[in-house]
């Protein structure tokens, strides 16, 4: 029990996400790759609680899980459901992938071994920043206490972000409905023939 | 032999996942797949950053009063803030892929690039009478 149970928990898992990351790379159905996405995002926060990060695995499951699942069915319901191309292999990919991967696995060796208590990561803040949640301030889950207190500015960063983001999509999107008063219906329905691949006029 | 591949499966496993993700960004033509390819390795550096931070025997960082081996704190930090960056940028690409259809008629890359040719062609045309 302990270690040799969280090893094959964690190859597994990471098995599991495996397959499913090369089913959604052959499936043509948008629809299957949407539901298959759920699914690699609640694997990945099985795994995220084995490797002891519960904070993480919550976000993971709510955001990745829920909430990107539910926009890219928003997507597919606005634009098409098929992939009209059947998946063809392409060979510079291929080389590029082979090659990228190749000289990564290479820099693991540099790497400390998995779950060494004496990693050099661990020896520089993290013991101050445990300390000082326990005594300075007070907060139980160290997680909580880093991200709100010592990194709080990381944090304000990601605020802007997703503002920005949030404002990068009314934009996007806000024009259109303006362009649909001004012109009548003019956006291409998702009923509209999936088959042709003729480009139509622009409608801005 | 044993003890270099347990002490480094984790990182290949998810490199290899990794550049799962990378394949599909580059071969597929389908907009929203490329998309989902992203995700695909945004998820494993995620995980990558993850397995950085487990301690063997340790636990979930949440003080209990008893003396206890910790896993790194410092990276669950980092990476849930990298997830919420994550979905905003998830969710502007799909906003473009929204625009880009209605501009095209079409998320398919062959399609989008053929009606930019068209276009440049009928506009060199009316340049030219």
């Amino acid at each position: 029990m302990g270690a040799e149970m969280i090893t094959i928990v964690n190859i597994v898992l990471l098995t599991m996400l495996c397959f499913s990351a090369v089913a959604i790379m052959l499936l043509r159905h948008l629809f299957a790759v949407a539901a298959l996405t759920g699914a690699f995002s609640l694997l990945s926060a099985g795994l995220l609680v084995a490797l002891d990060a519960v904070d993480v695995a919550f976000t993971e499951a709510a955001v990745g899980g829920g909430i990107s699942t539910v926009l890219m069915l928003g997507t597919l319901a606005l634009t098409q459901r098929r992939e009209h191309r059947p998946p063809r292999f392409s060979l510079p990919a291929l080389l590029v992938v082979i090659a990228t991967g190749g000289a990564l696995i290479y820099a693991t060796s540099d790497m400390p071994a998995y779950g060494d208590p004496n990693a050099p990561a661990l020896q520089h803040v993290v013991p101050v920043y445990i300390e000082g949640s326990r005594n300075d301030i007070g907060v139980p889950n160290i997680v909580t206490s880093i991200l709100a207190s010592y990194r709080g500015y990381d944090t304000l960063g990601e605020v802007a972000v997703i503002f920005t983001a949030g404002i990068g999509v009314m934009f996007l999107l806000g024009r259109r409905r303006e362009d649909e008063d001004d012109e009548g219906m003019v956006r291409h329905g998702p009923g509209n023939d999936p088959e042709s691949s003729e480009p139509e006029e622009t409608a801005s | 032999m044993l003890d270099a591949i347990l002490a480094h499966y984790n990182y290949w496993l998810i490199i290899i996942l990794m550049m799962i993700g990378l394949y599909i960004v580059i071969s597929r033509g389908n907009l929203v797949k490329k998309i989902v390819g992203l995700n695909i390795f945004q998820t494993s550096v995620f995980l990558l950053y993850i397995t950085l931070a487990k301690v063997t025997g340790g636990t979930a960082p949440i003080l209990t009063g008893k003396p206890e081996i910790f896993s790194n704190p410092l990276p669950h930090v980092l990476i849930l803030t990298a997830i919420v960056v994550g979905i905003a940028t998830t969710a502007l690409g799909f906003a473009l892929v929204v625009r880009i259809r209605e501009s095209y008629g079409s998320i398919e890359e062959d399609d989008i690039l053929a009606a930019e040719r068209a276009e440049e062609e009928i506009a060199v045309k009316e340049a030219l009478s």
